[in-house]
């Protein structure tokens, strides 16, 4: 136990550390990218080729391949960044910051695709891509909160100052998720609710959740690996001044 | 409670002495509903008159809050207010409510009147009212965290809106469908009683976030 303490405070204050970080994340990008992009290739052809057609929906389901793993992705990374924000808030750990801002425009992309996945979607299937439901409508307003996030740091003059403002605007904005999360529990909506509970049967065939699953983890790999890949061009971008950073431009 | 009174005296004074500009949101809201009804003879609006009527009040809204703490900021009396408000989450709450006084109630309370222009049937005007009297503290409150977060950037108007219309959308989808639901004869009170639990939600956290907005805010 103790040495587990031990173990997590070193690795917390390490990250707290741009130049550890990137000195350790190395690796970590191409590897993320490489095992996260040979399962969503697997994940995609036994999805789109050989799950089986659905009953009802035909082959217009299989949109959900990309579209459950990137609307589950937007909140995930919307959760990732309240947290940030506290540690941010409360250590005032610059790495939090150059986290949050290397992860918003993934956030805001992942939205942006859900929404989109699920208009293409609805066309066939409610007979409308656009329905102000409360699930529908609560994506939209996460779409905005990122666009809130980035909005408000360029609109700071002093990074330090815009990092602090930004952390304050995530906490506020997470009492969104849960609206989201539960809002076709909670009200009557067109949107379906979720299929995949944790505890529950799935009420989803094993031959099409599987392929899902595969997907989804793809996605959460080659998108942690996005989003490390991007905090490094953060930490070259904010320590540009420093001795380490140099160093390693001329090393190039 | 003290410091709550203190704060909402005070600012209360100042907005009576700077009477016309006090006006502005509630002259925005009745021009603009005035508007709305001259667009009504070639748009039909009827029952969605309620929910436009509850899109502008949030639009007055953002208008009016942008500048809560502008020019408490430019004296200095803002960061007196952080030093020594003892405690600050009530001196805040009673900031926000000088503020409210100002903007939300008489909205609200002129609706019924606002509502004859763009023929919002009577079963309506009542509940509009009413939705709208619960609703505006809660944007007020919200309000007020996206005015701390970009007091001292110097850009205000489009910034705010940004920030603060994204987490006013629960407050008007329920403060438009307890509207909508009386008109079309049922009985609103699930939405009214939703609207009331978002203001005891506001009312508890907003101050911690625009505390925590206005020190960030100091330094910029």
């Amino acid at each position: 136990m103790g040495k587990a303490m031990e173990w997590l405070r070193r690795t917390f204050h390490r990250m707290g550390s741009p130049r550890w970080f990137f000195a350790g994340s190395r690796g970590w990008v191409l590897g993320l990218y490489l095992v996260g992009a040979a399962l969503i290739v697997v994940g995609s052809v036994w999805g789109l080729g050989f799950a089986p057609t659905d009953r009802l929906q035909g082959d217009s389901y299989r949109i959900l391949y990309v579209h459950v793993p990137a609307a589950h992705l937007a909140e995930a990374v919307y959760v990732a960044i309240a947290i940030a924000g506290v540690v941010h808030l409360v250590w005032r750990m610059k790495m939090a910051d150059l986290a949050i801002a290397a992860a918003a425009p993934v956030g805001m992309t992942l939205t942006a695709a859900a929404l989109a996945t699920g208009y293409i979607w609805g066309i066939p299937t409610w007979g409308t891509g656009w329905v102000w439901d409360a699930r529908t409508t609560s994506m939209l307003v996460l779409l905005f909160l990122y666009f809130g996030l980035i909005a408000l740091r360029q609109a700071v003059p002093r990074p330090e100052r815009a990092a602090l403002a930004v952390s304050v605007l995530a906490i506020v904005g997470v009492v969104n998720i849960p609206v989201i999360k539960y809002s076709v529990d909670w009200f009557t909506t067109l949107h379906q609710p979720a299929s995949i509970r944790l505890g529950e049967r799935p009420s989803i065939d094993p031959s099409m959740l599987w392929p899902l699953a595969v997907n989804a983890l793809g996605y959460y790999l080659f998108l942690v690996g996005v989003v490390v890949a991007a905090l490094r061009a953060k930490i070259i971008e904010r320590e540009s001044k420093a001795d380490w950073v140099r160093s390693w431009v001329q090393a190039r | 409670m003290n410091a709550f009174l203190t704060q909402l005296r005070r600012d209360l004074a100042i907005s009576f002495r700077h009477g016309a500009e006090a006006m502005n949101p509630i002259a925005f809201f009745a021009l603009a509903a005035f508007l709305l009804g001259l667009g009504q003879s070639t748009l039909r609006l009827d029952e969605a008159a309620a929910g436009a009527l509850w899109v502008l009040a949030l639009f007055a809204n953002v208008l009016a809050v942008e500048g809560l703490f502008g020019r408490d900021r430019e004296d200095g009396s803002l960061e007196q207010l952080l030093l020594h408000a003892k405690p600050l989450f009530a001196a805040l709450l009673g900031k926000v409510a000088a503020h409210w006084m100002m903007s939300g109630l008489p909205i609200a309370a002129l609706s019924p009147f606002v509502a004859l222009l763009v023929d919002v049937p009577p079963d309506g005007m009542l509940v509009l009212a009413l939705t709208l009297l619960l609703g505006t503290p809660t944007l007020a409150l919200v309000g007020a965290i996206g005015a701390a977060l970009v007091a001292g950037t110097g850009r205000g108007g489009l910034l705010v809106a940004l920030l603060v219309m994204p987490l006013y959308v629960p407050t008007l989808l329920f403060g438009a469908g307890a509207a909508m639901t009386a008109l079309a004869g049922g009985d609103p009170s699930a939405e009214l009683l939703w609207l009331a639990a978002l203001l005891a939600a506001s009312i508890t956290l907003a101050p911690f976030g625009v505390d925590a907005a206005l020190r960030v805010g100091q330094e910029y």
